[in-house]
């Protein structure tokens, strides 16, 4: 019946894209626009003694210079934590440092310079002296707990809070009913940067005749920024501050946050009265974004003879830089240890984890967020145990999945998958990689002396967070809910608004799919509005795979409100009973059963709301209706990934060969935006496998500030991806679609890792830490 | 990413510039401005003033005469990379010169600019003197050549005189008894070598004639692996000898360059492969 949802139409936005006509905050330009550059810390950790602006005040171009105590004077308040877990002490920030405190990680911010260029705003920038007492820094996950080194006061051992869920006696039974315990100590899950395409940025004007600001921001979601402003950081109230976010050019969960430069931009707009841009340097976005992930973790998995998995025991330290970003506790508390049973039916499951901090970037979400962490530490365990019991890896998975006919499921660490088929999902992974062909490929490599090495994967995401009473009891000070207005113009056209916000990800093109669906009408004849808190209702935005999950739904809601509306208008104009009526969903019109001709179109009903000349009594004119959609649960996308790789003996390097995805993210409305979402996310995910890592010196000074060190996945470096797909649907929302943002990043890491830990293992490697640089293999195979 | 104030100018000719150069203490000679403008945006560089002499006629071009392939200093590395006179004549450049950075660079990015900024992770330099170039330069004392093995002088330092520009690039012409391959071991971030090895070959009579080595990527420039060619010389090219010629890459190589990506001593050993590699493909 569906006659859009399903096809692969292709993304209305991109025209404007591919021409170079997006529209980016930095491509805005106000006339009397300021500019903005901000000192950033060279120091990773030191005492902030003094500050001097007198010279870079002086230099001819600069408007002003503030410092911490300026903005602390005028009533910026700390940046706020709003994911507050049991026992949490939250380690708070000022959107500035001022003297007298410190700066905790390289690129904290010291002063402010607006001046009427960027070029003169930067000369002013080497202009402040600043003398720092410097200290030493404390880093390392794990390591900072006893560095002895205090990085804040009211947190002595650098632990924000402790975590734990499942059951710890049934896990240490389980391990010791085991014929085998398989475990990977102090593994690692490196730190990554970002990196969107677009650095962040944020601009704003003020306007002193209705006192209203007009905050432009690279945000993923600029309602919850516009409420922490006005609640906490700048104190403008909700009703007279605009928060719009226009094109953003990607975010990855990097742009979810509150950041110091959305206070100080709106706060020198107002104290000067005049527009201001700030715009972030590749550098400075990779020194003051959130990154991601930087876990060290023990993990312990029993294993019996038959591949029975009977337990599994994480224990994990996970970074979260030097102070708590926005949503930093929830990443690695309730989307990760969630999710460390996997597709697998385990009876006795434990898992704990100390939030900590280091003179390091904070840590936040980043694409996956808590859940390639979970799933990297279990597949590579499992790996680790199928060859321990020398046992085929898609065999030993297949004996512990959850069966099919037991969904709804309830885990034993909180959550309930709402559907899936594991093993439907592995016939088509072994079908469409022709899997006994792929071991006789490298059983064949292997005789004729290469290294080569198959990786499996089976891979759950929880996604779409989450209904807002779980979220709540969790910790988090915010729901998880959506929004949509469904507005009808009197000629039949359709402003969708949502609450979820596109930064890439083609809502334009896949909501507007579903809401010609719901109302029978073109794609081309409905606009998606999102992003503009002036424009939309109060909505949550896009992060944790969720825009189509929930905002989809509040849309498909939305639309059965309005097709209620047209039915009854039709009713009274057809002189018929509403239920002798049908919507006819595939051409736009309503038409009486059994008697087609007599039928009222689409355009007719809403003209005749608007002219509200013939409408029944008691109905009330126009047609524009709202739904607020809260979910009733995740949903559980969940995929099985096989790599083939071949190690240069010589050389250490991967030569990745051949990648295959089967993914079940449940219905799917645009195949190849799915397509899109499932292979950037693989080559994501291969990106920390092989390649990138954002690290630090001993000193906590960055080492991976630009391009140049920090290795992103390229083209070139990639095989062709064979990608398919099977579908259980969620039985929860109305369109039966899971998440799909995530899944590729989460199964790609593990899945070619385990590649090429097969292809070394005839060597006696049992495990490299990531990224699997060419010198880390060659130091592992050669034993140096 | 936002430079420095500098003064601009744009030289008519090479007289113009040298003079230009002279006027302006502290001045840098802009070419594709490949290397010296993002240095210059993140104020790793900050020249007073950029001479650009990119419109400059008489350093461009790649010719053949009296056996001598001569590649004008404004040459980009796509067209070098891309020339049937390179390919034909020394095709070990054409095939390093479409390796280096990507598309984009290769459009833009000079010879000349490439040698004389002397990046120790540079493609050019190895391949230079591998193949013996010559290296003609003016300045305000006129043209002189410098024989690529004594160009470059250390870390981003070479024997260009303060007011001297590289106009262009000589080799010899190589007959078909000569073959040349340049083995990259490439940085996955940047795209530069973290080692790469030059092999040029000469056989005659079922044997190396004469055999030319080089590694870059390791060392401050890059180095001639005398060691190697001479075990070579006067034996077959096979994998055998070429091993174990390649083993002695060690007594050349002695990495001073090194990082979290690539330890000195793993570039050590990637010198021998590559070197190894280079010399395989070099004798096919």
């Amino acid at each position: 019946m569906s006659k859009l949802v399903g096809q692969s139409i292709k993304r209305k936005e991109d025209p404007r894209f591919v021409q170079g006509k997006g529209s980016y905050v930095a491509n805005l330009n106000i006339a009397g626009m300021a500019h903005l550059a901000l000192k950033r810390s060279p120091h990773a950790h030191a005492k902030i003694v003094s500050i001097d602006t007198s010279k870079a005040a002086a230099l001819p171009g600069v408007i002003a210079v503030f410092t911490g105590q300026d903005l602390i004077d005028g009533g910026c308040g700390k940046l706020p934590c709003g994911w507050n877990v049991p026992n949490i002490k939250v380690p708070t920030r000022w959107a500035i440092q001022p003297v007298g405190d410190k700066v905790r990680h390289v690129g904290d911010t010291i002063a402010a310079v607006v001046a009427e260029s960027r070029y003169i705003a930067q000369d002013a920038l080497d202009l402040i002296e600043v003398e720092y007492e410097v200290l030493p820094a404390s880093l390392g996950a794990k390591a900072t707990v006893t560095s002895g080194i205090v990085i804040h006061d009211d947190l002595p051992d650098n632990t924000s809070y402790p975590w734990a869920i499942g059951d710890l006696p049934a896990a240490e039974a389980g391990l010791s009913a085991a014929d085998h315990v398989v475990e990977l100590k102090d593994l690692i899950n490196t730190r990554l940067i970002a990196n969107a395409m677009e650095p962040r940025a944020a601009a704003a004007q003020w306007s002193e005749m209705t006192e209203e600001m007009t905050l432009w921001t690279t945000s993923q979601n600029p309602h919850p920024i516009r409420l922490l402003l006005s609640a906490f950081t700048l104190g403008i109230p909700e009703h007279k501050l605009r928060v719009i976010s226009p094109d953003v050019g990607g975010g990855f969960g990097s742009k979810i946050f509150h950041y110091p430069e959305e206070i100080i931009t709106p706060w020198i707009a107002r104290k000067l009265n005049r527009p201001v841009k700030w715009v972030a340097t590749r550098s400075e976005a990779s020194m003051t974004d959130s990154q991601g992930r930087d876990h060290v973790s023990t993990i312990k998995v029993g294993v019996k003879n038959d591949g029975t998995i009977t337990a599994i025991h994480i224990s994990t330290h996970a970074d979260q830089g030097a102070y708590l970003s926005t949503f930093a506790p929830l990443i690695p508390t309730a989307l990760y240890l969630t999710l460390m049973t996997g597709l697998y039916k385990v009876p006795g499951v434990y898992g704990e984890v100390w939030g900590t901090i280091t003179n390091t970037t904070p840590v936040d979400a980043y694409r996956g967020a808590g859940r390639p962490e979970a799933c990297y530490a279990l597949e590579r365990a499992i790996d680790v145990a199928a060859r321990k019991i020398n046992m085929d890896p898609i065999a030993l998975r297949r004996k512990n999945f959850i069966p099919a006919n037991e969904f709804p499921y309830q885990t034993p660490v909180a959550l309930q998958y709402d559907s899936g088929d594991y093993h439907k999902l592995f016939d088509k992974l072994e079908e469409i990689s022709d899997y006994n062909g792929l071991v006789a490929k490298r059983d064949a490599a292997r005789a004729a002396g290469k290294l080569a090495g198959i990786g499996v994967v089976g891979a759950i995401e929880a996604s779409g967070p989450a209904p807002s009473k779980v979220a709540g009891a969790l910790g988090g000070a915010v729901g998880f809910w959506e929004s949509a207005v469904m507005r009808v113009h009197p000629s039949g056209k359709v402003s969708l608004m949502t609450g979820s916000h596109s930064h890439g990800q083609g809502h334009e093109t896949a909501f507007a799919q579903v809401v010609a669906d719901e109302l029978g009408i073109g794609v081309n004849d409905v606009d998606i509005v999102h992003g503009d808190t002036a424009k939309i209702p109060f909505g949550m935005g896009s992060y944790g795979s969720r825009s189509l999950n929930v905002g989809g739904s509040a849309i498909v809601k939305a639309g059965e409100k309005v097709r209620n509306k047209m039915l009854k208008i039709a009713a009274h104009q057809l002189e018929a009973s509403e239920s002798d009526l049908v919507y006819d969903r595939e051409n736009g019109r309503v038409y009486v059963k059994g008697a087609p001709s007599k039928s009222k179109a689409f355009g007719e009903l809403a003209f005749a709301a608007y002219t509200a000349h013939n409408l029944p009594d008691g109905l009330e004119p126009g047609m524009e209706e709202q739904s607020f959609y809260d979910p009733a649960n995740f949903t559980f996308p969940n995929s099985a990934h096989i790599a083939y790789v071949e190690v240069d003996k010589d050389t250490g390097e991967v030569n990745l060969q051949k990648y295959y995805a089967v993914d079940d993210v449940g219905n799917v409305v645009n195949p190849m935006i799915v397509e899109g979402q499932i292979v950037g996310g693989i080559v994501q995910g291969i990106g920390q496998a092989l390649y990138e890592h954002g690290a630090y010196d001993a000193d906590g000074q960055p080492q991976t500030l630009t391009f140049m060190d920090y290795a992103m996945p390229k083209a070139q470096f990639f095989p062709r991806f064979e990608v398919a797909r099977t579908v259980t649907p969620s039985p929860h929302n109305p369109l039966g679609v899971k998440g799909a943002g995530e899944m590729g990043t989460i199964a790609a890491t593990p899945a070619v890792a385990n590649a090429v830990m097969d292809a070394i293992a005839p060597l006696g490697v049992e495990h490299i830490e990531l990224p699997l640089t060419p010198q880390r293999i060659w130091k592992a195979i050669n034993k140096i | 990413m936002f430079p420095a104030n500098f003064d601009y100018y744009r030289a008519g000719s090479l007289a113009e510039a040298v003079d230009l150069l002279q006027k302006n203490p502290g001045a840098k000679v802009l070419a594709g401005g490949h290397s010296l403008v993002p240095a210059m945006k993140l104020r790793v560089a900050g020249p007073s003033a950029l001479v650009d002499i990119g419109r400059i006629a008489d350093l461009k071009g790649i010719s053949l005469a009296n056996g001598q392939l001569t590649i004008g200093a404004l040459t980009t590395h796509a067209e070098v990379a891309n020339s049937p006179l390179v390919k034909d004549n020394c095709g070990v450049l054409a095939q390093a010169a479409g390796q280096i950075g990507d598309q984009m660079i290769r459009n833009r990015g000079t010879i000349g600019g490439s040698l004389a900024h002397a990046d120790p992770a540079a493609d050019y330099p190895t391949v230079i003197r591998a193949v013996g170039a010559m290296i003609t330069v003016f300045g305000p004392n006129g043209l002189r050549m410098i024989n690529a093995d004594s160009f470059f002088t250390d870390l981003f330092s070479t024997a260009l005189a303060d007011g001297e520009i590289i106009t262009s690039v000589t080799v010899a012409a190589q007959d078909a008894s000569t073959r040349g391959s340049y083995y990259k071991i490439p940085h996955p971030a940047s795209g530069y070598a973290v080692v790469g090895a030059c092999a040029i070959v000469s056989q005659a009579d079922g044997v190396c004639s004469s055999v030319s080595v080089t590694v870059g990527g390791a060392t401050a420039n890059p180095v001639r692996c005398a060691g190697v060619e001479s075990a070579l010389i006067g034996k077959a090219a096979n994998e055998a000898n070429i091993a174990a010629a390649a083993a002695k890459t060690d007594e050349s190589v002695n990495a001073t360059m090194g990082d979290q990506y690539a330890s000195s001593e793993y570039r050590n050993h990637l010198a021998a492969v590559a070197v190894k590699r280079a010399l395989m493909a070099a004798s096919a």
